[in-house]
């Protein structure tokens, strides 16, 4: 299985690569759907049926409004030369990923290797959640009752982006 | 924006209705199949993305269909907090309890409160998701007029 999913991440990096450097930016943004429906399938190896469903369809609707977007504005991208101003921002980013690549290799070392236990909390969680929620996806029962305050944040930050992109998308005011 | 030919929009007629009655049914099975509100809200914002692709953006009136979506998306937010706050003060003064009776596990009406949840998630994420979409084609229109 590890294999598997060893393949299918190399393709996710090669169309994640391409579509970096893709000349049409048409292309690019369907290039760029190879990482999504990779990633349904590493869910569907990991057997997380769960998120392989949220995340097929969510990925779907993403190309489809990524591609509108791309043909309402150009299909080539625009490129500009670096002065200093530039220069000083691109040393600003790689100082600022170098960082972050350290701590995250700090905080991942003590997790276990992914699969090959459980963790934890999962083993409180698994052993009477049907008994006590009465539901029968394990799923929906941590994810609703176990975990409510999570899900309630979920669906506020859903509302709070959609606030954001009424505010900026609309250029003129209410009457 | 204008609508596609005849054979996008009789097939849009024949599948849009499938694809609404599928995510009912990943919502309202949420407790007992994978799925649930998140998933089946957006497989119903496809939906209605669908039919706006194919018959064009005169079919739903939209300027007032914003108004609606914005209504839905705020009124099933706020429902889900009023339910989760029902379990402070019905319950052991716990927000999220499960104060409803749960029956047997693996019927369609089990669970207590977690199928609210799904159901009232799901109109949330099905507006969100159909609002971000229908607010790119509405905003462009009204500069170009």
């Amino acid at each position: 299985m590890e294999l598997t999913i060893s393949i299918v991440i190399g393709f996710m990096i090669l169309g994640a690569i391409y579509s970096i450097h893709a000349k049409d930016l048409l292309s690019a943004v369907i290039t760029c759907g190879i990482v999504g429906y990779g990633c349904v399938i590493c869910f569907l190896l990991l057997k997380a049926p769960d998120l392989a469903i949220v995340q097929i369809v969510v990925e779907t609707i993403n190309l489809i409004i990524m591609v509108a977007v791309v043909l309402d504005s150009s299909r080539e991208e625009s490129y500009s030369k670096l002065d200093s101003q530039g220069y000083i921002s691109a040393i600003t980013v790689f100082i600022i990923m170098v960082v972050l690549l350290y701590f995250f290799t700090v905080s991942t070392r003590s997790l276990d290797v992914l699969g090959k236990s459980t963790l934890r909390m999962a083993g409180p969680y698994i052993e009477g959640a049907a008994a006590k929620t009465g539901s029968a996806n394990l799923v929906t029962g941590v994810v609703f009752d176990f975990r409510g305050y999570d899900t309630m944040g979920e669906a506020v930050v859903l509302v709070t982006a959609v606030l954001g992109v009424l505010t900026i998308l609309r250029l003129k005011g209410k009457k | 924006m204008e609508g596609m030919t005849i054979i996008v929009k009789k097939t849009t007629q024949l599948i849009a209705g499938m694809i609404f009655m599928y995510g009912i049914y990943v919502i309202a099975h949420g407790h007992l199949t994978p799925g649930g509100g998140f998933a089946g809200g957006v497989i119903i914002a496809g939906a209605f993305i669908l039919i706006t692709l194919a018959f064009g953006s005169d079919f739903f009136k939209l300027v007032k269909e914003e108004m609606g979506t914005t209504m839905v998306e705020s009124i099933a937010t706020i429902i889900v907090v009023l339910i989760g706050s029902a379990g402070f003060l019905l319950g052991t003064k716990i927000f999220f309890n499960n104060y409803l009776p749960k029956g047997i596990v693996g019927d369609l009406v089990s669970a207590g409160t977690l199928p609210l949840y799904n159901i009232f998630v799901g109109m949330e994420v099905a507006a969100s998701i159909f609002i971000i979409f229908l607010s790119l084609i509405i905003f462009k229109e009204e500069s170009l007029k």
